[in-house]
């Protein structure tokens, strides 16, 4: 490259492909758990190319799994509507924590461009990389993690037709194993956290089997549990004023 | 299947989309309300673990292996294993779990 201007200053090319270095393994990962994301499309109706168009568009482990959930259960529209606000509600925190990291004069397309794909993962090398963001990074990092995690879901709509039984059971934990990454190891350093964790799976448990509570679909139980529970927990345990939210990756 | 899918998908996208997008490029300061930013802050822990549990155990074919699972993944998350690792000891759990219980 003749025409690179300073040695200290990066082409949006040499950024882009810093994006997709590190955009791999995130791809990677997706791809694994996004074919169990397949399967459960497929067991709530889905079509391949409508789980390519749910994970295209969502990109969101928790809340895809939520939605299809409510697909499976032919629940009102509204439901839909609620439930992935729910389940996705940290991300409007991390678009929170993200918008401070623009440079104040980034054009608006990139502001929505970055924001389209904001995820735990992608959310976390954001905030890792030094310096204000550049939005050329994320496209790297999207070029590989949104077809790593869309075309997964998909081949996990078809393949999970063809795999055995046994196969299709130990994959469909796959996805839990994912949620379980993303709040064990905070709920093991904040003990307020690992407290309402810990109430959660308690709560959760008690209301899938009370005799008067388990009419209640799973998605209902997920909306009222939330906010319930993490109402309580920014009542009674607020955040210190020093605390910073991006530690929600 | 009374609802269309095509709706479904097109409520959901535009929900997850708004929810990324607008905080991004309408709000430019520090989020200052310290009930709401400790409510979004717990809210994803929260929903996580009430979707997990009890749902992993009936993902699977038996209660116990998706239990067993639950308590690897936990275990292997709390020391620090990565996404993939995390994720594949819960499947590799199941899936011999069933083999010697079936």
């Amino acid at each position: 490259m003749s025409d690179r201007p300073l040695p200290l200053a990066k082409s949006r090319r040499d950024v882009f492909f810093e994006g997709i270095h590190d955009g791999i393994p995130i791809a990677l990962g997706y791809f694994v758990v996004s074919f169990t994301l397949g399967i459960a499309a497929r067991n709530a109706g889905l079509t391949p190319f409508q789980g390519f168009l749910a994970s295209f568009f969502n990109n969101a482990s928790a809340g895809e799994y939520a939605a299809f959930t409510v697909i499976a259960a032919d629940a009102p529209y509204l439901e839909m509507a609620i439930i992935t606000l729910v389940a996705n509600a940290r991300y409007m925190l991390m678009s929170c924590v993200v918008s401070q990291k623009f440079g104040a004069d980034t054009p608006l397309i990139h502001r929505v461009l970055v924001g389209f794909d904001i995820t735990d993962e992608i959310f976390g090398i954001t905030i890792a990389r030094k310096g204000p963001l550049n939005p050329f990074y994320n496209y790297g990092a999207m070029a590989v993690a949104l077809p790593g995690w869309s075309v997964g879901t998909a081949l996990g709509v078809i393949a999970g037709n063809l795999l055995p039984l046994q196969a299709v059971s130990a994959l469909s934990v796959a996805l839990f194993g994912m949620f379980l990454w993303v709040i064990i190891p905070t709920a093991r350093d904040n003990h307020i956290v690992g407290g309402l964790v810990l109430a959660s799976f308690i709560a959760s448990f008690a209301c899938a089997n009370l005799p008067c509570l388990m009419e209640l679909s799973a998605g209902t139980r997920t909306i009222i549990l939330t906010l319930v529970i993490a109402g309580l927990g920014a009542a009674f345990f607020p955040l210190k004023d020093k605390e910073d939210c991006s530690h929600a990756a | 299947m009374q609802h269309d899918i095509y709706m479904y998908l097109l409520i959901m996208s535009a929900v997850t989309l708004a929810i990324r997008i607008i905080p991004l490029t309408l709000i430019r300061k520090q989020i200052k309300n310290r009930f709401l930013r400790s409510f979004l802050f717990y809210v994803p822990y929260v929903t996580l673990a009430v979707m997990t549990f009890p749902a992993i155990m009936e993902a699977t074919q038996t209660p116990v292996s998706g239990l067993m699972a639950l308590i690897a993944g936990i275990a292997l998350a709390w020391y620090g294993a990565s996404l993939f690792k995390v994720s594949a000891a819960c499947c590799i759990v199941v899936f011999l779990a069933e083999l010697i219980l079936a």
